[in-house]
């Protein structure tokens, strides 16, 4: 199996675990699109130091995460693999910004490397909740009650096709390399045969939605996804939102870390 | 609307970037009737099928369905009169199950929601496809996605059926299932194919197109008894064409079991 096939049945398998029956598929979408929203916005709002006084919003992953029986290796492996992008981003900090800020006996530690730590505490804990909320409601729901919440039709669908179609093109993209792979006489891949083919995929992927639109259109299509299952906004998800809300309120008002270590300390 | 007829005259198409796909095409096919489109690659025949259900409109001539001229204006009356089987069924499947993606054309109709539902189950059990309901499409063998993009039209219980390639990339016993299926229905049937052997089975009239004009217009068994024609449009009879009919029937049958 190519890499390009195992990393899709990877995806796949994320998507399949909505499909359960579990305490967190029953919340509607929206009360947990509203409540992923809300974590996004009290992690990024912490300062760029922050690294004690995230820990604690590591609960919402993890809840959510047992609420809806998501299994842990599956998430850690999608994380890992868009760690890159998080380590791109903050690699540069301890070179740019060295002033000591931590000093434990002779080791000192350059602000730089602990503003790094918090770019990838934050994306662990951010990304993770947005793996988890699909894990547990699945992309349609998902983008269904984006609509719902005011997001425009037109980034919803596209969203919902991107992820439809990315097998399909995905499934493509493998053919392709394995056609060329069986013609390479054990060679690897040189960086010129990646032009021709991400422009072959790219023409491909172009024709592929014009027949999907036609597709669509001859159903009567005219903008609007419409979906077969109506949501029903009940008191639980009213509880959900509010009691997650007032959580990360507590949390961005007391630096739980801090005052624990106080308490602990002024106890002895 | 009458659904009586489809009828083209002196329908002629050429693509943005000048080539010409149709020209002149006249053809007129009745109620009931089960009628093939063949030809080679590049004949036309996709192009005219895309004619019949507004999704292309006429650069000159004309296309009518009933009384209704086929344009922009009449799309949507035309669309639940013409249901259209795409050849590449995963073009026609993306919801996240086989049940949404039926319900998604009687949801565009603005039908209520329980009435949807009951479409989309009576059209998957017509197409003996009740047991996939909760799958996802991309779960399904090329003969089930096939069956159920054929549910997904007809759940908008259209007159008319449009089938591009049905039979195209399935398995032998895949593909006698569709034919079975497609021989059961009272629909007007109108099926662009190279497998000309689906076309002796379903069809009593076959259209023969070459560089988007019709070559030949008659009956399976004039059709393919004619070694000139074939030629010409680069196309090969089936096996024991020029049988009779019930011959042709009684041999497939022999075939199935």
């Amino acid at each position: 199996m190519s890499r390009i096939d195992a990393a899709l049945r990877e995806l796949r398998s994320l998507e399949a675990l909505a499909a359960r029956d579990t305490p967190l598929a029953r919340v509607d979408p929206r009360a947990k699109v509203l409540v992923t929203m809300a974590f996004i916005v009290t992690v990024v709002s912490f300062d760029r130091y922050s690294i004690a006084a995230l820990l604690p919003l590591a609960l919402f992953p993890m809840a959510l995460a047992a609420l809806g029986d998501v299994p842990a290796a599956p998430l850690a492996r999608k994380l890992l693999a868009a760690a890159p992008f998080a380590l791109f981003v903050g690699i540069f900090n301890p070179l740019l910004d060295r002033a000591p800020m931590l000093v434990y006996g002779d080791l000192a530690i350059a602000a730089g490397w602990v503003s790094f730590a918090s770019i990838l505490l934050r994306f662990a804990l951010t990304v993770g909740a947005a793996l988890v909320l699909v894990a547990a409601t699945g992309m349609h729901p998902l983008c269904a009650a984006l609509g719902r919440l005011g997001v425009p039709q037109v980034f919803t669908v596209q969203l919902l096709f991107l992820f439809r179609y990315a097998f399909v093109l995905g499934a493509e993209a493998s053919r392709m390399t394995v056609a060329r792979e069986l013609r390479s006489c054990g060679r690897g891949m040189a960086l010129a045969a990646y032009g021709p083919l991400l422009g072959h995929l790219l023409l491909r992927a172009f024709e592929r939605a014009q027949r999907i639109h036609l597709a669509m259109l001859a159903r009567g299509f005219d903008g609007e996804l419409r979906s077969l299952w109506a949501m029903r906004w009940q008191g639980r998800d009213t509880l959900f939102v509010l009691a997650w809300c007032a959580y990360f309120v507590l949390v961005r008002a007391i630096d739980m870390p801090l005052a624990a270590g106080r308490l602990l300390l002024g106890a002895a | 609307m009458s659904h009586h007829l489809v009828e083209t005259r002196d329908l002629s198409f050429a693509y943005p970037d000048g080539t010409p796909a149709l020209r002149g095409i006249n053809c007129r096919f009745v109620h009931g009737e089960a009628v093939a489109i063949v030809g080679a690659n590049g004949a036309g025949k996709s192009t005219l099928l895309l004619h019949f259900n507004g999704l292309l409109l006429a650069q000159s001539g004309e296309v009518r369905i009933g009384e209704l001229p086929v344009t922009a204006g009449t799309r949507a009356q035309i669309q639940r009169t013409v249901g259209y089987v795409f050849q590449d069924s995963d073009d026609q499947l993306f919801m996240p199950t086989v049940e949404e993606d039926v319900a998604f054309g009687p949801l565009n109709m603005g039908l209520p929601s329980v009435e949807v539902k009951a479409r989309a189950r009576a059209a998957l059990e017509r197409v003996g496809a009740a047991h996939l309901a909760t799958r996802a499409p991309y779960r399904l063998s090329g003969g089930e996605k096939r069956a159920v993009a054929i549910a997904g039209v007809m759940a908008m219980l259209p007159s008319i059926l449009v089938l591009d390639e049905p039979s195209a990339g399935l398995d032998p016993a895949a593909r006698w299932r569709l034919i079975e299926l497609l021989r059961s229905f009272t629909h007007t049937r109108i099926v662009a194919t190279h497998d000309l052997e689906l076309v002796r089975e379903l069809c009593s009239r076959v259209l023969v197109l070459h560089e988007g004009r019709v070559e030949a217009d008659g009956t399976p068994r004039e059709v393919f008894a004619d070694a000139a024609l074939l030629a010409r449009c680069h196309l090969a009879a089936p096996a024991s064409a020029v049988a009779a009919p019930c011959d042709a029937a009684a041999a497939a049958q022999q075939q199935r079991t």
